[in-house]
């Protein structure tokens, strides 16, 4: 168990955030590919931090320690673009100066070089969210939902190599909530990433269905 | 790694002109200057200084000048703000004063000299009927001895700036609760913002304030064009006696730029004073409760200052354009007999160089400007600190110390590199100015930016450089293209530098338009000042316009 998980899944190494003085954050723990951990906690108690120290861009303001590895890889000391760790944010946060399909082509990796192949990836993954053919449309005129699921399909066509989630819900109202949810660890699962997700809503944690754990303020 | 240079890079080209040049300054006026074969520590040039005719008269002026001109413009704005803000006349006032910021302050001298000259508009509009004058009157109005028409050109120009300045620092201020507030504890609109809103708003613009001082006391063009002759304020007759073909008056203009820096620095040491006093009064007024509700002798006089300061230079500008095609106009006619071509025919061919060396030296500063106003902010995401008071105060060092005062020296370093009158030097030289402007009218902007974006975009394995093409760029085209707009109009209108680093040789549409100044040909004035009319309104068209339609089908990208 342990060495499979050393091999495909996330793994925080004695994790410890500060600010000041300050511990916000210390944690050692393991995801497995397709589980979701989830850690709840108030506002302002640092779980967004907890998610910046493992994307690679925490503010230079706190000092983080311990070793952040995935796939037996540590990642630790790495940049943020060579992580490879999609993050979804409360906001959808598409590109405004980008169509759908350009926020998409931007997502997927440059290794694959066919034009033709690079807008039939990002067809179809707007397909696999509902949304075929709206390749063409301008963000902003799409609706609450459909940008939360372009977000969704745009953060998957880059590659990554785990989900983290900062809330990502929290602004859909509650029906919505609960498809993008479902359709956000359903995906998670059929692309075998763990998954870190950040929240203070108990419902979401019920749903993500893997280990909690509570952060104090 | 670029980033890193960003900071060092932009401080050493700030500072290193203005620190080099005012060693190249003060060494002359205590006899060190080896090209003329100065080498001796004397105090003669300075004994030749003061036994300059008038000498005080001239430094008095420019004192005069940089304080009434600033304390004028500061209360027109800060009553107008208080009595007007919110209300549907502030919008429409505050777009028509806009465009006067990016007009050069030589343009805007001239306007206001083509509209109150004895032969101007004015005159012409009540004459004969109510002056019995059939031609123009032998009256100083223009180069009054007092300085009033060169303080007034200043104030027009100063108000839009303060203006901008205020309306920036205002939403921090939280002004709207804070009228609601004064006004239920039953304070009069103008009491309440003086008492609750200026201080705040006040602390943020100071350094603007202090610019404005520094400006108005070594003003150069405008002194040119309306200010008093005999004697003319300092900075005029320093640049006089620079350009003097008898080399040996450049000790003596070199001392004068020590009496000029003497004077800002006692402009901006009063201005200390009257900010105590100023504050002390407010206080003791606020303390006593009172509440000054019948103001609307200061509501209507501060609204007619900004409207009086604004139509003014427009009203001037239309006559400039009237003349630049005017055939036959004599006084007291309103308008010409007959409109032409002449002028611009006769004029254009002479424009292309200026034109020119304008286009290349402002694009070359207002880019290098923009790159480093992007590598500093770069570098200050990547630090997490921002840049303290003492930068900001670094930044704004450029627009504080008289320009004489350290362009003199550079003159004299770049002499002795054999520089002067180069593109390069130039364009140095501009962007010591346009930098400033750069880098404060992207900071807020460049903050405002979402950085989830940046994330995102780190997360989808993007590296730095991409994610500043195609996402950061293009989402602040608007805010990076107002920039480019802001320092090229500054360029444009830049004068004093141009004049002593392009030496004659190379010349820009402002320094030429001055260089008419003393023939005082309206035609030709009008066709310059319309070339310094465009060139900076067709900066702030292309920074609105090109946004609008590359993004034209995307609505998050409107503002």
């Amino acid at each position: 168990m342990l060495d499979s998980l050393r091999e495909k899944g996330l793994v925080l190494d004695g994790v410890c955030i500060r600010l000041g003085g300050r511990v916000l954050v210390s944690l050692t723990r393991a995801v497995a590919p397709g589980e979701v951990l989830t850690v709840m906690g108030p506002s302002g108690a640092g779980k967004s931090t907890l998610l910046a120290y493992i994307g690679g861009f925490l503010d230079p303001a706190f000092t983080g320690a311990g070793k952040v590895l995935i796939g037996g890889q540590d990642i630790t000391g790495q940049p943020a673009e060579t992580r490879r760790a999609g993050i979804l944010f409360q906001d959808p946060l598409l590109f405004p100066h980008m169509s759908v399909a350009g926020n998409l082509l931007f997502a997927i990796p440059e290794a694959l070089t066919s034009r033709d192949e690079r807008r039939a990836r990002a067809e179809e993954a707007l397909a696999g969210v509902g949304l075929a053919g709206m390749g063409g449309r301008d963000p902003a005129t799409l609706s609450g939902g459909q940008r939360a699921r372009v977000a969704l399909a745009r953060v998957l066509l880059s590659g990554p190599r785990m989900l983290l989630l900062d809330e990502p819900f929290s602004k859909l109202d509650q029906e919505l909530r609960q498809q993008t949810r479902e359709l956000v660890f359903a995906k998670a699962r059929e692309s075998r990433l763990p998954v870190l997700l950040v929240t203070h809503d108990p419902a979401d944690a019920r749903a993500a269905g893997g280990d909690v754990i509570t952060i104090e303020a | 790694m670029l980033t890193r240079l960003g900071p060092p890079l932009t401080i050493f080209l700030l500072t290193g002109p203005l620190l080099f040049g005012l060693a190249g300054t003060l060494l002359p006026a205590f006899g060190f200057l080896p090209v003329l074969g100065g080498m001796e520590f004397t105090l003669r040039h300075f004994e030749a200084l003061f036994d300059a005719p008038a000498i005080w008269a001239s430094a008095g002026i420019s004192l005069a000048a940089g304080l009434l001109t600033a304390a004028t413009s500061l209360l027109v704005v800060m009553v107008f703000v208080a009595a007007w803000a919110g209300t549907p006349l502030f919008a429409r006032i505050q777009h028509m004063v806009s465009p006067l910021l990016s007009l050069p302050h030589a343009a805007a001298a001239f306007a206001l000299a083509f509209l109150i000259a004895p032969s101007g508009l004015l005159a012409r509009l009540i004459s004969p009927e109510l002056t019995g004058w059939h031609r123009p009157p032998d009256l100083l109005i223009v180069h009054d001895p007092m300085g009033l028409a060169m303080m007034a050109g200043l104030v027009a120009k100063e108000i839009p700036f303060l203006m901008l300045m205020t309306l920036a620092a205002l939403p921090q201020a939280r002004a709207v609760e804070t009228r609601r507030l004064t006004t239920a504890l039953g304070y009069g609109r103008v009491a309440g913002f003086v008492y609750g809103t200026w201080p705040i708003v006040y602390r943020q613009i100071r350094l603007p304030v202090f610019a404005v001082i520094a400006f108005a006391t070594s003003v150069v063009d405008v002194a040119v064009i309306l200010g008093p002759t005999r004697p003319a304020p300092l900075a005029v007759r320093l640049v006089e006696w620079m350009s003097d073909p008898e080399l040996s008056f450049r000790y003596l203009a070199s001392a004068g730029a020590v009496l000029q820096l003497a004077v800002t620095g006692v402009a901006l040491a009063s201005w200390l004073a009257l900010e105590k006093l100023a504050a002390a009064l407010t206080r003791r007024a606020a303390g006593r409760g009172r509440r000054l509700r019948r103001d609307a002798l200061a509501r209507y006089a501060a609204l007619m200052g900004m409207l009086a300061s604004a139509l003014a230079v427009f009203a001037g500008l239309a006559a400039l354009a009237v003349w630049s095609f005017a055939g036959l106009w004599q006084f007291p006619d309103v308008l010409p007999q007959n409109l032409t071509l002449k002028s611009w025919v006769r004029t254009l061919p002479r424009t292309a160089e200026p034109l020119l060396t304008t286009l290349l030296v402002g694009l070359a500063a207002t880019f290098i400007a923009a790159v480093l106003a992007i590598l500093c902010l770069m570098r200050e995401d990547e630090t997490g600190r921002r840049a303290g008071q003492g930068a900001l105060a670094l930044i704004y060092l450029p627009l504080v110390v008289p320009q004489v005062a350290f362009i003199f020296g550079l003159q004299f370093l770049l002499i002795m590199g054999d520089l002067l009158a180069t593109l390069p030097a130039l364009i140095l030289a501009h962007l010591v100015f346009v930098m400033p402007y750069a880098y404060l009218s992207l900071k807020d902007p460049w903050r405002a930016f979402d950085k989830r974006y940046d994330w995102l975009a780190a997360g989808l394995g993007k590296s730095r450089w991409q994610r500043f093409f195609h996402v950061r760029l293009p989402m602040m085209l608007r805010a990076i293209l107002t920039l480019l707009a802001i320092g090229f109009s500054v360029s444009v209108g830049l004068y004093l530098p141009t004049v002593l680093i392009g030496a004659g040789r190379l010349t820009t549409i402002t320094t030429e338009a001055v260089a008419l100044a003393s023939g005082g040909n309206p035609r030709i004035i009008g066709v310059y000042a319309f070339f310094q009319m465009l060139l900076p309104a067709t900066g702030f068209a292309v920074a609105t316009l090109v946004p609008a339609l590359i993004f034209r089908r995307f609505h998050g990208m409107r503002v």
